[in-house]
């Protein structure tokens, strides 16, 4: 970590201000746009200032698992593609991009969010797998909150292809939606010092002590958590930081096409 | 049975007219350059980092930079089945074919032992890919600021059922009632020279001729838009 930049975050926290300009649990400016990819069954793009990231949803036929003959499938994964950051590398996904899958997936499967049940085509034989691909274009800062607003809108944007017996005809789309039952929204917070913030770019991220993602419902009911970063976390900044989420989800909520 | 050829396009084209096209340039805050292009259903973006350090070692030239494109497809961006995600020996191909139809315009002696790295994604696809990729580059590169000699029109030409056509879309290159030729090429007008030339299906070498100057006038035309949006991105708003 550099240190120099590090204090240089801190002391301009001290005074209530960042990189930015933003204030400490300041929003970048948040656009949504959904259906932006022809070839996917459903999309979104996102943007949190100059953040972007594009969620496509593919969907599969296959088998189900063994120990849920009813219940159909879902795959989060994330290309953090070396085109949207001096930062990224080619190859195959890092931990970075991992954790940012899982994460993502985490508050949408633990969530409820979607009936998995209904995605049943014929008992223990055949089920659908809905793929949701997050894809940065221009990553700059806060990839956990981007996504997973980028991923809810995408799927909430698909529509299903038609199924020509185990085969999908992906030229047509039926008017069916994926099933939905709650729609979490994710916030993460970052703790640099003893200050608190949300939506960091990447020189904030570079500098953290530790982060908390939480996921939470429309009645305030956490779904799903993530803490990361190097230092350790008290109870009163849990508690602090799932105030924070819980108070910037609903700001965030308005945004969900 | 009489053999029908291909009298009028499928989307009603004219046999050498360019599906509708968008660019613009610096879409990538991140990039030192970038740019979308899309050429009816198929859209490439490409970001150019660079010149800096070249890893590993040995892949350094002391003479002069090295250029090092890659393509790739978003995993959502194909017409039919998810595209598995990391290289596959096609966008490998296409990577090398990309790479040289941009060298002859780049000037890379002034970066010794650096690389200049571009990076194409498609985001969606209707055939027609690897040419939109060029031109995303094309621009890309000299949003950068690479000192280039010209910049470069990519595009496909080739035959549907006899009939010599420009800029094949998907439908047209699974036109399953008669033979089925597709030639993307790439053209430096300043130099008149060819940079990129593959074909994929049986054509006549008069066709091909033929097809090769149809190529070369719309090369033209995508360079003037091509230089239409490198502009557009330095213009003082009224």
């Amino acid at each position: 970590m550099n240190k120099g930049k590090r204090d240089h975050v801190i002391h301009y926290l001290n005074n209530n201000i960042r990189y930015d300009g933003r204030k400490k649990e300041e929003y970048r400016e948040i656009s949504v746009e959904t259906g932006v990819i022809r070839t996917a069954e459903g999309s979104a793009r996102v943007k949190f200032g100059e953040t972007e990231v594009i969620a496509g949803v593919k969907f599969e036929v296959g088998k189900p698992y063994p120990d849920s003959p009813d219940a159909g499938t879902m795959m989060v994964n994330a290309e953090l593609i070396p085109m949207s950051s001096p930062d990224f590398e080619s190859g195959p996904p890092g931990i970075v991009a991992i954790e940012l899958a899982r994460v993502v997936d985490r508050g949408i499967r633990e969530s409820g969010a979607i009936d998995f049940k209904k995605l049943c085509i014929k008992h223990g034989e055949l089920v659908w797998t809905i793929i949701v691909d997050i894809v940065p274009v221009n990553a700059f800062g806060n990839l956990f909150d981007v996504a997973s607003l980028a991923v809810m809108s995408a799927i909430k944007n698909a529509k299903f292809p038609e199924l020509d017996g185990e085969k999908i005809d992906y030229k047509k789309l039926t008017k069916n939606s994926i099933p939905m039952e709650e729609e979490p929204i994710s916030v993460t917070v970052l703790k640099i010092g003893d200050h608190l913030i949300v939506d960091p770019i990447p020189d904030e991220e570079k500098v953290l002590d530790a982060r908390l993602t939480v996921a939470t419902l429309k009645d305030e009911t956490i779904v799903a958590m993530q803490k990361g970063g190097e230092l350790s976390l008290s109870t009163e900044d849990i508690k602090s930081m799932i105030e924070i989420s819980i108070k910037k989800a609903k700001e965030i909520r308005k945004f969900l096409k | 049975m009489i053999k029908m050829a291909y009298k009028k396009r499928l989307d009603g084209r004219k046999f050498d007219e360019l599906r509708p096209i968008t660019a613009e340039v610096g879409v990538i805050p991140n990039a030192i350059g970038s740019a979308y292009f899309k050429i009816g259903k198929t859209g490439a973006y490409a970001a150019v980092y660079g010149p800096r350090d070249l890893y590993p070692r040995f892949l350094k030239n002391p003479k002069r930079g090295v250029l090092r494109c890659n393509y790739n497809m978003m995993p959502f961006s194909g017409a039919g089945d998810r595209v598995r995600p990391g290289t596959s020996r096609r966008s490998k191909e296409i990577s090398l074919v990309t790479n040289q139809a941009l060298l002859p315009v780049v000037n890379l002696d002034d970066f010794p032992n650096s690389v200049v790295d571009v990076f194409v994604e498609l985001n969606e696809t209707d055939a027609g890919s690897r040419c939109a990729g060029i031109c995303a580059a094309s621009m890309a590169l000299a949003d950068a600021g690479i000192e280039m000699k010209d910049l470069v029109g990519a595009i496909s030409i080739g035959i549907v059922d006899g009939q010599v056509v420009l800029d094949l879309d998907y439908q047209e290159e699974a036109y399953k009632d008669g033979h089925v030729a597709d030639v993307p090429m790439a053209y430096i007008p300043s130099m008149d020279k060819i940079s990129l030339l593959q074909c994929d299906g049986r054509i006549k070498k008069d066709d091909l001729l033929k097809g090769l100057e149809m190529g070369k006038k719309a090369a033209k035309q995508l360079i003037e838009i091509q230089k239409k949006a490198l502009k557009a991105k330095f213009e003082v708003p009224k």
